[in-house]
């Protein structure tokens, strides 16, 4: 019987789950698989200092930790299936690994558009390689831009673009407002009137039916008619939960990986999950199991997925501890301003107040459910994101949201973070699903 | 333990002062500040802090 922990992904999460492991006390062999050929690197830069050419990737590695030199990195590997009863991964080329334990954290991929047209000219950014590719297609002089998706993504690329000299940056979302999920309306409206202040252009309340051009795209048709002419267009129309190696083991993969308050999956104390693929229950909110997208959460997960794991491995038991309850946080950086978001806004949104500051200015808002401040986001300068930093021990001090079926319905917290993309759009395109 | 952040790399977030206000601070003017040989017994939070750095602008040496 092997006596291995197997950790799927190799990115943020599966670097930290090792880590974490370590921390633990877990001194048996790791393994970490992942499909990208790099160690793992910070995403965030990707759609700002990487695409903007600024940044190379010995500056995004990070560094792991020196007890974690003896972990064996299997890198360019996929996992394409597993067995959970009989304890074992397969690789693409058909080998097996035993595994003790399980960490996934095979995250996230981007959503695709398909509708007809070329695809030529069309990025997506979630890799070093995509926003190498998204720079090199940006730097043709007076390129028209389409970002498809006003989440977080669509709003920084289309800031970057526009600081590379973009002739034209327009964003396309079928949304009233961008990032209107994550930020509500009124913090979402102070952001259009920043970005339309500095050039960007927006479509907004509505979607994408086709791709116009031959070889490659020359224009964007949107579903209410107009066709926008575009020598590059970036599709941000959210992600899909890398899974699928996980089918026929009885999970719950309807959105990620469902897990325990202790981040276990599928009832089995050698299985959890990490990163953005876990879908989790918060106790600090209302228990509901929620994906969320923040560059915070892998490190979050993979501290307590660590302990639970290596107490089972260890057989030191694990039980009577608290479960698990971050407190999110989110950022996004965009042309000269900053959000800054601690708590849970997205619980909150049906009581949005200004806490201080202004429209024009730098602005603090709070999210309240009850009555109650479930988050705050700062948007501007470093001294909004002060504000909000304020807040932030009150939001740690807070009682737990206690369940309740209104909030069981609000919108996902997968809000998501910064480069690892936004929470599904409503359906983009008027032909065939996304992929 | 020594500590060394790379200024040219810190954007500011704070997070590091969560983790580890004994060692990470902000200045009068919002800008970083952090004691650069701190005692061993707070790795610990050290360590956390240079987890958290968005920009991973923290470095740990011994």
């Amino acid at each position: 019987m092997s006596a291995t922990v197997v950790v799927a992904g190799a990115s943020m999460a599966g670097l930290r789950a090792a880590e974490q492991l370590r921390a633990a006390g877990w001194d048996g062999p790791v393994t970490v698989i992942g499909d990208e050929p790099h160690m793992p690197y910070n995403r965030p830069p990707l759609s700002k200092e990487v695409l903007a050419g600024k940044a190379p990737f010995e500056s995004l590695a990070f560094r792991p930790r020196a007890s974690v030199r003896d972990v064996e990195w299997r890198l360019g590997t996929r996992i394409v299936a597993a067995d959970l009863d009989a304890r074992h991964v397969e690789l693409a080329d058909g080998e097996r690994l035993p595994y003790a334990g399980l960490v996934v954290a095979t995250g996230m991929r981007p959503r695709r558009l398909r509708c007809p047209g070329p695809l030529t000219g069309r990025h997506t950014v979630r890799t070093l390689a995509d926003a190498q590719g998204l720079h090199a297609d940006l730097s043709r002089p007076g390129a028209r831009v389409v970002v498809v998706g006003g989440g977080f993504i669509g709003c920084e690329v289309a800031a970057t673009a526009l600081g590379l000299g973009a002739a034209e940056v327009t964003v396309v979302d079928p949304m009233p407002l961008p990032m209107v999920g994550p930020l509500g309306e009124l913090l979402a409206r102070a952001l259009l009137r920043r970005h339309e202040e500095r050039g960007v252009r927006f479509a907004l309340g509505t979607g994408v039916t086709a791709f116009e051009g031959g070889d490659r795209v020359t224009g964007v048709v949107l579903s209410d008619g107009r066709v926008l002419p575009a020598d590059v267009v970036v599709e941000s129309v959210g992600s899909l939960a890398n899974t699928e190696w996980l089918d026929g083991n009885g999970l719950d993969l309807t959105d990620g990986v469902l897990t325990d308050e202790h981040l276990r999956a599928g009832g089995r104390p050698d299985v959890v999950a990490v990163g953005d693929v876990a879908r989790f229950p918060n106790a600090r909110y209302d228990g509901v199991p929620r994906r969320v997208e923040h560059w915070s959460i892998p490190t979050d997960t993979a501290k307590h997925a660590a302990v639970t794991l290596t107490a089972h491995l260890n057989g030191t038991g694990g039980t009577g501890r608290e479960p698990f309850a971050p407190l999110p946080t989110f950022w996004s950086d965009q042309h000269d301003f900053r959000l800054q978001s601690f708590g849970a806004p997205a619980l909150g949104l049906d009581d949005v107040r200004v806490l201080h500051g202004d429209e024009d200015g730098d602005l603090l808002v709070g999210y309240h459910t009850d009555g109650l401040l479930v988050g705050v986001i700062a948007l501007g300068g470093q001294s909004a994101v002060m504000g909000a930093a304020r807040y932030r021990a009150q939001l740690l001090k807070q009682p737990a949201l206690s369940a309740a079926p209104a909030l069981s319905a609000a919108p996902a917290l997968s809000a998501a973070p910064d480069v690892a993309a936004v929470p599904a759009l409503p359906v983009l395109t008027g032909q065939g699903a996304p992929e | 333990m020594k500590v060394v952040v790379d200024m040219n790399k810190c954007q500011d977030h704070g997070q590091c002062v969560f983790a580890s206000p004994d060692v990470f601070s902000f200045d009068d003017a919002g800008r970083l500040a952090y004691v650069a040989e701190p005692d061993d017994a707070l790795r610990d939070e050290v360590e956390e802090a240079a987890d958290v750095c968005p920009l991973q602008a923290i470095r740990i040496e011994g």
